[in-house]
């Protein structure tokens, strides 16, 4: 059993837009987070109080009710004399030694990863799917959107989705996340944060040449030596039907506090429907066997 | 975690690596209405099917109690939905549309239909009518229609809260697919035998003793199932608040049930006491399993891990 929720294009016939999308191109992140201020001021996302996380540049941490964009900072050491000939293996050996915790010296190098986050705006999409109220839907664009005058706070989209991006907000008790500026994308306007990033680190379009932007890039970062550069999302098959946000990473995604193999949980809603049918009729059985297996 | 300056430079994908130990998924944020919901609801549930059961075998007493019983479980159900939502007001909105992929949804509906037809069943078996135009026989004929709707409306009710947890990101539940539906309907037959075991006069109480013993064995051998199948997710079951709830859920079934077998169905004092303890220890199933789904999300490892060897594996 296969259950597919079609609403994009099919649902807005001549209606339906080309599907919109980011393409963040981490290696061109600074750290600016230009992207959250403007993302916040635009959607009138609430101010929030923070302490000092401690955690390199980063203190909002994760995206959440009131962090549509959120701005990672990663400190990686770069083992000593890497760029003047030290051979692999030696380099290999001092990277050990440092993670073994040997002090870390001036020669040993610094690689700073800055990485702006945001909702993936998902093929499949756990939140929309789960939604009791019909409150989270699809626009014409593809995107993933809550309508705040439904949503009545079940909570439900807060932990199906695999990647932790919508929350509830506690003193509203409705959940929020990015919306991709719909708002800005009905007048044909490039969403806040895109508009805002200095560098061209976020960048907006049909989701098509965002992919092929993101093909091309890839590419040439491989070429020029970014053996770990690699796209996040942009695989149509997989385990979210491909993201409508697409990412260029320069490590692994946990690094960046992604998960590695993302997977819509309703992908398996037959299975789990089956389940539960065979228990409940497991629990019929029980129930005709107390009732008929003895005597009184 | 990946916390300290050394071991940020860990090679990519080893075990443990994360931002900053940061979750990456979003906790849960349902607080205990909804695991007391499960409880309830399956509950009521089970003993929808109980009431159906002797109604059918014919014991109108024992019929009618597991009726009640179920009605009670039913009306409390609702309360506790609406007080967890984050706008209560607009607890109506959950009757917009009717979707599959939304276990909550589903439920809602079968919820808000078994109701009704506990309802009836309910009413018919005092032998009541409502006020107004409708006569008792006219509620009688409905019952006829009522009580298998209310008893498989009950079956559902019993299982679909797995489901509902199950259809989430949240590791330990969602890898938990076949067997925490059988921990769920387990807990709900030993729950709705105990409950309806002490509210039945023990001459008629033999299928609600027999369930509650039945349930109780299925539950303690399900969670051990489930635990075993999940893996390095069945740890989140060993520490904190999810370990605390599972051990005083052990100790409720297995002395609610002992005392169910030493009372033989001849002392009530007994199978009320059996019925209490039983509750409780299906009451606390269900604080541990959401409790172990809070714990499960809030360690990235629990992400990572998995999906790091389901990546490796495809290579």
């Amino acid at each position: 059993m296969k259950l597919d929720v079609q609403t994009w294009p099919v649902a807005y016939a001549a209606e339906a837009k080309p599907r919109k999308g980011f393409f963040t191109d981490t290696s061109l992140c600074i750290g600016c987070k230009a992207c959250e201020v403007a993302c916040k001021e635009w959607n009138h996302v609430p101010a929030e109080q923070h302490g000092f996380s401690g955690k390199s540049y980063d203190n909002s941490l994760a995206l959440g009710a009131d962090r549509w964009r959120h701005v990672a900072f990663i400190e990686q050491r770069i083992p000593a004399g890497i760029d003047e000939g030290t051979t692999l293996v030696e380099a290999a050996a001092r990277a050990e030694a440092i993670r073994a915790g040997a002090p870390v010296t001036a020669r040993d190098g610094m690689r700073w990863l800055m990485a702006s986050d945001v909702c993936k705006h998902c093929t499949h999409a756990a939140c929309l799917e789960v939604c009791p109220t019909g409150a989270l839907f699809r626009t014409e664009f593809g995107t993933v959107v809550v309508q705040e005058d439904v949503c009545n706070g079940c909570g439900y989209c807060i932990p199906a989705c695999p990647f932790g991006v919508i929350e509830r907000r506690e003193d509203d008790g409705r959940a929020f996340k990015c919306t991709l500026c719909y708002d800005r994308l009905k007048v044909d306007h490039t969403p806040a944060c895109a508009q805002a990033c200095p560098t061209e680190s976020i960048q907006f379009g049909d989701l098509e040449a965002m992919r092929e932007r993101a093909d091309h890039r890839v590419a040439q970062l491989r070429e020029r030596g970014e053996d770990t550069a690699q796209l996040y999302l942009s695989d149509p098959d997989d385990g979210i039907g491909g993201g409508g946000s697409i990412f260029l990473l320069l490590d692994e995604p946990e690094v960046y506090g992604l998960p590695p193999d993302p997977v819509d949980p309703v992908r398996s809603v037959g299975e789990t429907w089956r389940a539960s049918l065979v228990a409940a009729a497991g629990l019929a059985v029980a129930i005709a066997g107390a009732a008929w297996g003895g005597r009184r | 975690m990946s916390d300290t300056p050394g071991a940020a430079a860990a090679p990519a994908g080893a075990p443990g690596t994360s931002y900053h130990g940061q979750p990456i998924l979003k906790a849960p944020v349902w607080t205990w209405e909804i695991p007391t919901y499960f409880f309830f609801g399956g509950m009521a549930g089970s003993s929808l099917g109980l009431a159906y059961a002797t109604h059918v075998r014919g014991d109108a007493l024992a019929a009618r109690r597991a009726w009640l019983t179920a009605l009670a479980g039913l009306s409390i159900s609702p309360a506790l939905l609406i007080a967890d939502l984050g706008r209560p007001s607009r607890f109506l909105n959950m009757l917009r549309m009717f979707k599959v992929t939304s276990p909550m949804s589903v439920g809602t509906w079968a919820v808000s239909a078994t109701a009704a037809a506990t309802g009836l069943a309910a009413l018919d078996a005092v032998g009541l009518s409502p006020p107004g135009a409708i006569s008792r026989t006219a509620v009688s004929r409905a019952a006829v229609l009522g009580r298998p709707a209310a008893a498989l409306g009950g079956l559902s009710l019993a299982s679909y809260t797995a489901a509902l947890l199950v259809n989430t990101a949240v590791p330990v539940w969602h890898e938990a697919r076949w067997t925490l539906p059988v921990v769920f309907v387990s807990s709900a037959a030993l729950s709705a035998g105990g409950a309806c075991a002490a509210a039945t006069p023990a001459a008629h109480a033999g299928p609600a003793r027999r369930l509650a013993l039945i349930g109780s064995v299925a539950e303690l051998v399900a969670t051990e199932v489930m635990h075993r199948r999940l893996g390095m997710h069945a740890e989140t079951y060993r520490s904190g608040p999810a370990a605390r709830w599972g051990k005083l859920s052990r100790a409720g079934i297995v002395a609610g049930a002992a005392l169910l077998l030493r009372g033989d169905g001849r002392n009530r004092a007994a199978a009320v006491g059996a019925g209490a303890l039983l509750c409780a220890g299906a009451l606390a199933t269900r604080l541990s399993v959401v409790a172990a789904g809070r714990q499960s999300a809030a360690d990235p490892r629990y992400v990572v891990e998995p999906q790091r060897a389901r990546l490796a594996a495809r290579r």
